[in-house]
């Protein structure tokens, strides 16, 4: 078993706490994992200007190439990883075993991890429209309209609080580095595993291990993070983002409620977009936020949802080490069963129906873990409290609603696929303030494009955009 | 006979002796809070409704076992003096609360055990960290606690001075719950610098009772104004709670206060204790044993056992997990076997304390999630 320590700015520390890291079906321990308890990241935090001090005597453009090498290692080299050694496969068993995503899964969001890490140049390029990184690094610089402008890190680090549940949002903190400010991760307690060899993978491609912290812990220890750090993100549910919101410090990500949107030009061809509809809910065991959890149109509804069904609906539980495999297990007790519960009382409502359950129970109870079968409901109205809820699998609702009323009613939508050539419709589409990504047309809700921005700019959370005034000798001078 | 068998041999003895001491204790509780010129209402009333004669068949302290469980929520609402020993009547007589945060707070009333705690406390503090005279910061809870008066009486019984802050930990859960976690930073700075204004005055404090939680902010908070415990002063911390945790122990220990008594110059003692029970002292904790904390009550004033979770009538074996049960007897208060909301180890008998004691205290797993633990 692998001993994992708490990493104190690139130092390893083992902690007399230890918490088992545990394989989902067979109980088998995987890792002990130290923990850090909040007073050690409070203190570590009161060196974070030293990783970006570091960090600045590299170039972004240093640092790009340094990431781009760590893409490859990343992906395919054997690593350090606490007291042993770890190869892409035991990294992609690894996460299978404690995290209950299928292996090939794993396999895909490694390869998305790399293909960020690859490409960070031109992500960066894209995010902050074209600006010469010079200027993060200084603060400030000549535009090529010979205007002085300032970005101004308001932070030497980057903290994040992340889950268990989706290795998918690693990408999110990536950019940190190049951008040269220095990572504090409080690691999901099932999901070390990305944390800790993107750090190893930094480190054998050459970036200082001083400009990074990893602390494994317990919520006090995700809090003393979020105090600590000037910016910081954290993944949780509707109340955590709540909890955060008008907080300029925390990046609170939490449901998605994903939707797509049949306009009345197009549903009654609603047979072309079944697929994309289908791999919009499924995709990735349907656990990420950008995955559907609405199919909303006028009419047709109740054929979408009975083909949606009939694709999806038959999805069986397999082990996560067969390549067919396409539900993730729930691997807190009781968890799947909760769920399940929830959707059954919701079920009760009149206007309501469970399109899937020609196809056989949904809830799927094994010995340490449950799986959900994948879940298309039906509902007549958008009034039905189902219509518009989320869950952490293959679950998505068909509403009937008026084109018109749609957009009164879905509520806030992380990504929305608007499948419409109507002009007036992508307009209002394009103006309502409650969707964050948008797609106009037969684009899959869980496509993202790596060169536009998730959940606001990162660029925008970290930098500060300001007057920055200097006298005409100074300008010229950053003119030459 | 080797010195390990005469070791073995004086502990046995020990062991015996505080058995015997326990049992005549118990004896004697149980005989003045159910004789009806010196027992309290409370008791004397339920008498009516227990199976037997405690008078006549309580003889030791396992015939203890014959009482139910005490329920804490006995304690809430009045009157209050219903809990008071006829013996007792008269005497000034304080009122100590724990909770209420929201509801009726669960109360008990005092005359002098706190001050006989604290005072049986003072004698297991050595006098090289904890000088005889030395003034006390009470950074803790205010208001209506055992604790808060309890400290400043331990403090005044060593010939100090003891300097108090105002810490309402109602409002703190109040916080927590709501989810106001910038408020809840502002009152712990609030907190802090009330201990930072004490502590730089000039008071010559040298000692003091915290919590973790607050020992880690202080600390934080003086290293940013360049000091530290030790610069500020402070030789002595007397400290308690779920959170002490070896590790947390061992960080405090190496980060904050510089290392063992020896390099630092600072001793911490940790305890474990509550309204109910008055203080359990610690053996002492090294980094030889990992920053272990094994608690030891006060026996023959109170008496903590680690108890089946399935059945609490049955102790667990020694090292093995079970719930943490607690008898009280003093003559202002009988708790015949109340399960704390804790869960620990059981641990052997040493010469200090020669009775078990429990290590590894924790929230008690079943009702672990509901309970809002660091509330100051």
């Amino acid at each position: 078993m692998l001993n994992i320590p708490v990493l104190r700015w690139g130092k390893p520390y083992e902690s007399l706490e230890k918490d088992e890291v545990l394989h989902f079906s067979t109980g088998e321990p995987v890792a002990s994992v130290s923990q850090a308890n909040g007073g050690i990241i409070q203190r570590d935090m009161r060196k974070a200007q030293k990783a970006r001090d570091i960090l600045r005597d590299f170039s972004c453009s240093e640092l790009i190439g340094l990431i781009k090498k760590s893409a490859d290692l990343y992906l395919n080299a054997t690593l350090p990883l606490g007291d042993g050694q770890q190869s892409p496969d035991d990294f992609v068993y690894q996460q299978s075993s404690t995290t209950g995503l299928p292996e090939h899964m794993c396999r895909a969001n490694m390869a998305k991890n790399s293909f960020v890490l690859e490409n960070m140049h031109t992500i960066l390029d894209a995010l902050t429209r074209g600006l010469d990184l010079d200027i993060l690094t200084r603060g400030y610089g000549v535009e090529s309209r010979g205007v002085v402008m300032s970005y101004q890190a308001q932070t030497p680090v980057l903290g994040a609080v992340l889950p268990s549940n989706s290795p998918g949002v690693h990408t999110l903190w990536l950019p940190a580095i190049p951008l040269q400010l220095g990572l504090v991760l409080k690691p999901g307690p099932q999901e070390p595993w990305t944390p800790y060899r993107m750090a190893s993978a930094f480190a054998e491609a050459g970036i200082p291990r001083e400009v990074f912290s990893i602390y494994p812990g317990g919520p006090e220890a995700g809090a003393a993070l979020l105090s600590s750090c000037d910016r910081s993100m954290i993944f949780g549910g509707t109340a955590t983002v709540e909890n955060y919101k008008g907080n300029p410090s925390v990046q609170a990500h939490g449901p998605g409620f994903s939707k797509i949107l049949l306009g009345d030009d197009v549903v009654d061809d609603w047979e072309k977009y079944i697929d994309l509809i289908a791999e919009s809910i499924y995709i990735n065991s349907g656990r990420g936020c950008i995955n559907c959890s609405g199919v909303w149109a006028s009419r047709h509804t109740k054929e979408i949802a009975q083909a949606l069904a009939e694709r999806i609906g038959p999805v069986e539980a397999l082990p996560p080490t067969d390549p067919k495999a396409g539900l993730a297990a729930f691997t807190v007790d009781g968890m799947a069963a909760a769920v399940w519960g929830m959707i059954e009382a919701d079920l009760k409502e009149a206007g309501v129906t469970d399109m899937t359950e020609p196809f056989g129970a949904r809830l799927v109870e094994q010995e340490r873990c449950a799986y959900l079968r994948p879940t298309i409901v039906h509902c007549e109205s958008p009034e039905n409290a189902i219509a518009k809820k989320e869950y952490m699998f293959p679950f998505s609702t068909v509403v009937q609603c008026p084109q018109d009323e749609m957009l009164k009613k879905i509520g806030p939508t992380l990504v929305c696929s608007g499948i419409t050539e109507n002009e007036m419709l992508i307009k209002a589409l394009s103006d309502a303030t409650h969707i964050d990504r948008l797609n106009i047309g037969a684009i899959p809700t869980s496509k993202l494009n790596w060169l536009q921005p998730h959940e606001g700019n990162i660029i925008d959370f970290l930098f500060r955009s300001r007057a920055y005034q200097v006298t005409d000798d100074r300008l010229a001078a950053l003119k030459s | 006979m080797s010195s390990t068998e005469t070791n073995a041999a004086d502990l046995q003895t020990l062991q015996t002796q505080a058995r015997e001491r326990l049992d005549a204790h118990a004896y004697e509780m149980v005989q003045w809070h159910f004789h009806e010129s010196t027992g309290c209402p409370f008791w004397l009333e339920k008498k009516a409704d227990l199976k037997f004669d405690p008078l006549s068949e309580i003889k030791n302290y396992d015939d203890i076992q014959k009482f139910p469980l005490f329920e804490d929520d006995w304690l809430r609402g009045g009157p209050a003096s219903r809990w008071i020993p006829k013996a007792l009547e008269g005497k000034p007589t304080y009122i100590f609360e724990t909770g209420g945060t929201t509801g009726i707070p669960k109360s008990r009333v005092v005359i002098e055990d706190h001050w006989i705690d604290y005072e049986n406390f003072s004698e297991t503090l050595p006098d090289k960290y904890f000088p005889k005279g030395a003034n006390w910061l009470m950074l803790g809870p205010s208001g209506p606690r055992r604790l808060r008066l309890a400290v400043e009486h331990l403090c005044q019984h060593r010939g100090g001075i003891c300097f108090c802050i105002d810490l309402d930990p109602r409002w703190v859960v109040k916080l927590i719950k709501k989810g106001w976690m910038e408020h809840l930073e502002e009152y712990k700075k609030h907190t802090i610098d009330q201990a930072i204004t004490v502590l730089t005055a000039d008071h010559d404090i040298r000692c003091m009772f915290t919590t973790p939680k607050l020992l880690d902010s202080l600390a934080l908070a003086l290293e940013e104004r360049g000091t530290s415990i030790r610069e500020i002063g402070i030789t002595g911390i007397f400290s308690g709670g779920t959170e002490f945790t070896p590790q947390w122990t061992r960080y405090a220990v190496e980060e904050l206060l510089g290392g063992s008594p020896e390099e630092g110059g600072v001793y911490m003692t940790p305890t474990y204790g509550n309204t109910l029970m008055g203080l359990a002292c610690s053996k002492p904790v090294t980094p030889e044993e990992n920053y272990k904390i094994s608690y030891y009550a006060p026996q023959p004033r109170a008496v903590t056992e680690v108890v089946s979770f399935d059945d609490p009538s049955q102790l667990v074996g020694y090292d093995e997990t079970g719930r943490v049960k607690l008898t009280t007897l003093t003559k202002e208060l009988f708790v015949p076997g109340f399960l704390e909301r804790d869960e620990g180890e059981r641990e052997r008998p040493f010469e200090t304390y020669p009775w078990d004691g429990v290590s590894g205290v924790r929230p008690f797993h079943e009702t672990a999630s509901a309970t809002t633990v660091g509330v100051y």
